[in-house]
């Protein structure tokens, strides 16, 4: 099947989250789309799957034009997608998911569910998927979960098939399994679009790349390009985040975390014996694929989940089992990764949000009661400092720009008296000013003395702030290396491969 | 995957959205709402009047007497309520003729209170039906002290004000409980926590060694409250207003102290916008559950120990008079602060003040239940007023203003 | 270099041992059985009453002593509160079945303590039929619960849907003067309550909860007063329908014990008899179910695959508001035989507690909405047989009951997962 976009544009207010957009998949072919988180990859997917309209530009199958009003549409005509996140029911089992929507049905409407049964394992056979039909979502590993999506898309005879960010849940190795399976299908004859923002994946198995940035299409270059030469296309300009900064005054261990073993929410083990120390006046960056324990080695430090074993010490003091509040009266500050959900309360002022974690003692409380004079004083002199662009403290934090709600939380934390700071993705999903601000402040708190952690995804991110580097590979860390560590080695440790 | 699957982040911010046009409850919508509630009740009434059906079933006779009916009927009605609840013109006297706005006020009061206590658990983000149960316990509380223990005047008074408060904050306790450690939904909890306080309240008023009255028969009723535990009158004696009003302004300036400018309210409000984040600010989502409810609950014993030590007979469960519930739809127009629940408790006060004028002018009042149930409905779903009235949607065109004012300020 | 060795953690389990709570209140029940009816019971003899005098054939009364008979069940008791141990043992939950069987048991020791000595004995006839009858409005809107919750909707109006069924089949039956026509216009009612709910819920994104409690404070209003001011000026000719005959069942209403107690009944049992299975059936073996489940667990998913996430919200909680309205005909025409001021009383609020109970599950929640008839019946009763005991903790007894199943004490209890919340097309 042959599929061609063609000028699509689609609007969300004012955002024009694709400009006039056109690319073509042929039979049997892997079209890799290209682009940073927000480029407007995801929305281009959704309205060729017929979840969005587009505002103008137009979808044609085998070069007639065609137009989907809903996902059920685009499936009849042959498009299969599987989300970033996946579109399956955990309690269900694999082959109720595979079918719903399309259920094989006997007498009296009732689920053939054997039919159902015997055409996953048919697809699964075929692929070599190795899935049982009966095994409920919710039990499976992410990447088998995967093969069940897409399963799901072959199973009603999906030409061409559309994975979003399919890697971002994988450990490598599960991504290299993904990467055959894509290439088996593609030989098989049918056709994918593959999005990532990881180029080495488009190195792997492209046949036709396109970059998109700030929802336009930047280029098309041979799937031979080189990394720097894709990336500069991606980014817009030569990746250069190295940031200069002063050598290390290193002091003493601030942070001491002492074989941490920390379970997940359904009780896997996602951190498993995990040691390391951060000294004051330097950074300690954890690097690592998304998913490998660091969220929950934050959450853990802080304190906001529970430590299964081992010790976690702040500037002496044990705070293993602290409360919350007594690990930040300790002296530490947190970024957390997701600050719409657990950094600031939207609803809430910017002032109000610069007093999140001190609405107990003083300067914010008087008593039992808000000193309000205080409070508003500190909220001026923060907003200033911290270059927080709004006309007012009273201003909501939801009607922030997204780098502005960064720099609330970030002002917040380091705007009191601190000894040790960790950020879990301190610039994720903020815009490129913003970053650097936020690079620049959290160097000036190394600077001052303070041990500082960053845990991030982001490789440049790493690379520009750390002093040391700690490389974190499905609960465990690989290795702590120096600041200098070529990335291609630090590559291979995010693979799991020890230096 | 994660145990809980989110519909879509949109989803969830534009139901909040929903949530908090009621809560911020601009003042034309409410005065819409509140008129198309009295107009629909209005239209029950013409239909339900028998002066109407008789002159529309004669229209070619009297036209003229036909829609003179239909203007009556709705006079008589809403007449009748502003009598009973404001003022009487037809009153000999001023004493008689403001005696309606005091009664209004004695009607208010209870409702503010218990409206309170709904409207806190609101603004922590809870759905708490409870006030009913909690007004139980409390009256049992509250009873108990005044009809078996002997003290000084208004020390006796306070303690039975106390007794309740403690009593129903006890309830809200257990649903707190219920609510933090075992995760379980607090409307299904304080549903069950109704009854099962209304059995215990009957069963307290069954046994002679509880509440039972003296020399009492074989149906539950208590006691009247000792003299010196009663709530006494605020305008004398000519006029049924007690000092439960007292409590009750009382109760409006503590709440809006607690909300508005105390730590506590401050962690309140901020567990109810984003319990995540709360968390992660050091704040221990589950016990502030626990004490949102217990204060809640407090309130709502207050409308206990109004209701309670107000009445000059013995008290059956009738006493609680539907206030619990009331007190979610208080809460709901007042849109959760402490002036707006004042209001609300004023517009419902009012009404149960008038109910007895209609009655005498042959207007069922039952039509108020109508209105208000009308009234809070189109407050708590802005979608249907907007229709009506076909107001301008809030949404894109304010944020777009607002994004502009961000931009200028760069 | 050395590919680190890949730990279990990812992808294993911690290990979790199942909750032993349903055990320990077994336990305690089963000791509160032994103490309290058995071995420090009421002496004197019971009397189980199995038939009725009309009965064709006629099962002889039992009689046994008190003491005895409690102090078997008892044992009876810890034997299955033991092998709820062994199953812990095996890191199983506690099977339904074996919680039914025990809470079947722990009734029997019950109605005997409460019978010993009593002339009348413990009728059971009479308490077993009277239990369905009441227990239908619960069940039917039980059903409207689960049609609605299913599909991510919450129903708190179902007990404003109940009493227009209650209103509108009275007032209909009796004018019209077809009780059947009354039934339909019930229906047709309560599904128009339903609808409200279903677009201010489903369209307009209005948070569920308030709409669904306010809605009940208007369908009480409006009925309240259409009472007042029409219906019971003219009682003869707005509020008198009577109540469907009942219809026996050939040969099978002659069946001892059962036959009285579930074929010889009034065509809304019948129906529910039949709603009951039917809506099981569709929810867990059909298309549809699959469909509105699916829907009920997680929208988007379902409209990736096509299916339109609004229109099976609308119609599952709009049908459900049918079947409500059936339940609340079956309060007047079913069984009481006029509309009584806010007759509903709060079964519709119970009708969601016993969903809950019954883990959405049509059988169970019909388990859980009988238990609640029964002891609606047993106050009755036990003030009979059994002067002086305390009949309000009876009337607790069910909403306890609820309350510790919420509380996780009977397995954890798991809605589904987008229930209450909106789905909102990205």
């Amino acid at each position: 099947m042959k599929l061609e976009l063609r000028n699509i544009t689609k609007r969300f207010g004012t955002l024009v989250a694709n400009d006039n957009i056109s690319l073509t998949l042929e039979p049997g072919e892997i079209h890799s789309l290209l682009g940073e988180n927000g480029a407007g990859k995801s929305t281009l997917m959704n309205v060729l799957y017929g979840l969005l309209q587009p505002d103008a530009g137009e979808i044609l199958i085998d070069d007639k034009p065609v137009k989907f009003s809903g996902p059920g549409d685009a499936m009849a005509s042959g498009i299969g997608m599987v989300h970033q996140h996946f579109m399956l029911i955990p309690v269900f089992t694999v082959a109720e998911n595979v079918v719903l929507g399309n259920e094989p049905t006997s007498k009296l409407g009732r689920l053939d569910l054997g039919a159902a049964r015997k055409l996953v394992k048919e697809i699964s056979d075929r692929f070599g998927f190795d899935i049982d039909p009966d095994a409920l979502i919710r039990d499976l590993p992410v990447g088998s979960q995967q093969r069940v999506e897409i399963i799901k898309a072959l199973a009603r005879d999906a030409k061409a098939l559309v994975l979003d960010e399919p890697t971002a849940v994988l450990t490598p190795q599960e991504t290299d399994e993904l990467m055959e399976i894509m290439r088996g299908l593609a030989k098989s004859g049918t056709s994918i679009i593959f999005i990532t923002h990881k180029l080495r994946e488009v190195q792997q198995v492209a046949d036709r790349i396109t970059v998109i940035r700030q929802g336009k299409v930047v280029a098309s270059p041979s799937p031979k390009a080189s990394a720097s030469e894709l990336a500069s296309l991606m980014v817009g300009r030569d990746v250069d985040l190295e940031a200069k900064h002063k050598p290390a005054k290193i002091g003493k261990a601030s942070l001491v975390i002492k074989d941490l073993t920390v379970l997940d929410d359904r009780n896997h083990q996602m951190v498993n014996g995990v040691s390391f120390e951060v000294h004051d006046g330097e950074v300690l960056a954890i690097a690592g694929v998304q998913g490998n324990g660091q969220t929950e080695l934050a959450e853990a430090i802080l304190g906001i989940r529970k430590v299964h074993s081992g010790s976690i010490l702040v500037s002496g003091n044990d705070v293993t089992k602290s409360t919350v509040r007594q690990v930040l009266e300790s002296g530490l500050g947190y970024i957390p990764e997701d600050r719409k959900k657990d950094g600031l309360v939207s609803e809430f002022t910017i002032a109000e949000n610069l007093m999140l974690d001190g609405s107990f003692t003083p300067p914010f409380a008087k008593g039992i009661q808000i000193d309000f004079a205080k409070r508003n004083e500190i909220a001026k002199d923060l907003i200033q400092r911290f270059d927080i662009r709004t006309q007012s403290a009273e201003t909501l934090a939801k009607q922030l720009s997204g780098g502005n709600q960064q720099k609330v939380v970030v002002a917040r934390e380091l705007g009191r008296e601190l000894k040790v700071l960790v950020a879990s993705q301190p610039t994720r999903g903020v815009d490129v000013g913003s970053v650097e601000f936020i690079h620049e402040q959290m160097i000036a708190a190394r600077d001052s003395g303070k041990a500082v952690l960053i845990i991030s995804t982001e490789l440049d991110e790493v690379l520009a702030l750390a002093d040391r580097i700690a490389v974190m590979y499905r609960g465990k860390i690989v290795g702590i290396v120096d600041a200098k560590t070529s990335r291609e080695k630090l590559g291979k440790m995010m693979a799991g491969i020890a230096a | 995957m994660s145990k809980k699957v989110k519909a879509l982040p949109a989803a969830d911010s534009q139901a909040n959205s929903v949530l908090r046009e009621i809560m911020a409850g601009d003042p034309v919508r409410i005065g819409l709402s509140i008129l198309l509630g009295f107009i629909i009740g209005g239209i029950f009434m013409i239909v339900f009047s028998e002066d109407v059906v008789d002159s529309w079933s004669n229209f070619g006779a009297d036209p003229n007497y036909a829609f003179s009916a239909v203007w009556w009927s709705i006079q008589d009605g809403y007449g009748a309520l502003f009598y009973g609840s404001i003022y009487n013109f037809n009153a000999d006297d001023f004493i008689s003729g403001i005696r309606p706005l005091t009664e209004t006020l004695r009607f208010a009061a209870p409702l503010i209170m218990a409206g309170l206590g709904v409207a806190l658990t609101f603004r922590v983000g809870l759905f708490n039906i409870g006030a009913t149960g909690q007004i139980m316990v409390g009256l049992a509380g509250a009873t108990f002290v005044s009809t078996r223990l002997e003290l000084p005047q208004i020390l006796h008074m306070l303690v039975a004000v106390l007794a309740a408060v403690l009593a129903a904050a006890v309830w809200g306790i257990i649903v707190g409980i219920l609510k933090a450690r075992f995760g379980a939904h607090e409307v299904i909890v304080t549903i069950m926590m109704n009854y099962v306080a209304t059995a215990l309240f009957t069963f307290f008023l069954r046994e002679p060694a509880f509440l039972l009255e003296a020399n009492g028969g074989g149906t539950p009723k208590s006691d009247k409250p000792a003299d010196t535990a009663r709530l006494g009158a605020l305008l004398g004696e000519s006029f049924n207003l007690h000092y439960g009003l007292i409590i009750a302004a009382l109760s409006v300036v503590a709440y809006w102290w607690l909300m508005e400018r105390s730590t506590f309210g401050f962690r309140f409000r901020m567990v109810g916008h984003n319990p995540t984040a709360a968390k992660a600010a050091g704040i221990k989502v589950e016990n502030t559950f626990i004490w949102a409810l217990a204060i809640s609950a407090g309130f709502s014993g207050l409308a206990a120990a109004n209701q309670g030590l107000s009445i000059s007979g013995g008290l059956t469960t009738s006493i609680e008079a539907g206030i619990g519930f009331d007190a979610i739809t208080v809460a709901l127009l007042g849109g959760s602060r402490a002036g707006g629940v004042v209001l609300a408790g004023l517009l419902f006060g009012a009404f149960k003040a008038g109910a007895s004028s209609m009655q005498v002018a042959g207007v069922s009042p039952e039509v108020l239940g109508v209105v208000k149930a009308l009234i809070v409905l189109f407050i708590a779903a802005p979608p249907i007023i907007r229709a009506i009235y076909r107001l301008p949607k809030p949404g894109p065109k304010m944020i777009e203003a607002m994004q502009k004012a961000e931009k200028v300020s760069k | 270099m050395s590919k680190v060795e890949v730990t279990p953690g990812l992808f294993s389990q911690a290990e979790v041992k199942p909750s032993l709570k349903a055990t320990i209140a077994m336990a305690l029940i089963s000791l509160v059985v032994l103490f309290s009816f058995g071995i420090f019971g009421k002496a004197g003899d019971v009397r189980f009453v199995w038939s009725e005098k009309r009965e064709v054939i006629q099962l002889p009364d039992l009689t046994v002593n008190s003491m005895l008979f409690c102090t078997v069940i008892a044992s009876l008791l810890i034997a299955l509160t033991l092998l709820s141990v062994v199953f812990n043992r095996m890191k199983k939950l506690t099977p339904i079945w074996l919680t039914c069987l025990f809470g079947f048991f722990a009734i029997m020791a019950l109605l005997a303590w409460l019978a010993t000595g009593a002339a009348q004995g413990v009728q059971m006839i009479f308490i077993l039929s009277n239990t369905i009858v009441l227990a239908i409005p619960l069940i039917l809107g039980g059903m409207a619960g689960i049609m609605s919750e299913r599909v991510g909707v919450v129903n708190i109006a179902i007990e404003g849907q109940l009493l227009t069924g209650a209103f509108v089949s009275s007032v209909v039956g009796t004018m019209t003067g077809n009780l059947y026509v009354g039934m339909v216009a019930a229906m047709v009612a309560a599904a128009l309550v339903s609808m409200v709910l279903a677009s201010l819920a489903i369209k307009y994104l209005v948070e569920q909860i308030i709409v669904g409690v306010l809605l009940n404070v208007l369908v009480i209003g409006i009925t309240n007063f259409l009472h007042s001011a029409w219906v019971d000026k003219d009682r003869v000719n707005l509020n008198f329908p009577g109540t469907f005959e009942k219809i026996p069942i050939p040969l099978l209403s002659d069946i001892p014990i059962v036959g009285q107690t579930l074929f010889d009944n009034r065509i809304t049992v019948y129906l529910m008899f039949l709603i009951v299975p039917t809506l099981w059936f569709i929810l867990f073996r059909t298309k549809l179910g699959l469909r509105a489940r699916a829907v009920g667990e997680h929208p988007l998913a379902a409209d990736t695959v096509g299916i339109n996430v609004a229109r099976t919200r609308f119609w599952w909680v709009t049908l459900g508001g049918m079947v409500a309205g059936l339940g609340g005909a079956a309060l007047t025409i079913g069984n009481v035989g006029s509309f009584g001021r806010e007759m509903s009383a709060g079964q519709g609020f119970i009708a969601l507690a016993v969903v809950i109970l019954g883990r959405w599950q049509p059988i169970y929640v019909t388990l859980g909405a009988l238990l609640f008839g029964f002891t609606i019946i047993l106050r009755v009763w036990a003030n009979q047989v059994s002067p002086g005991i305390p009949v309000d903790f009876i009337t607790m007894v069910p909403y306890l009951v609820t309350l510790i199943a919420v509380a996780g004490f009977a397995g954890k209890v798991r809605p589904p997962a987008a229930s209450g919340q909106p789905y909102v097309k990205g």
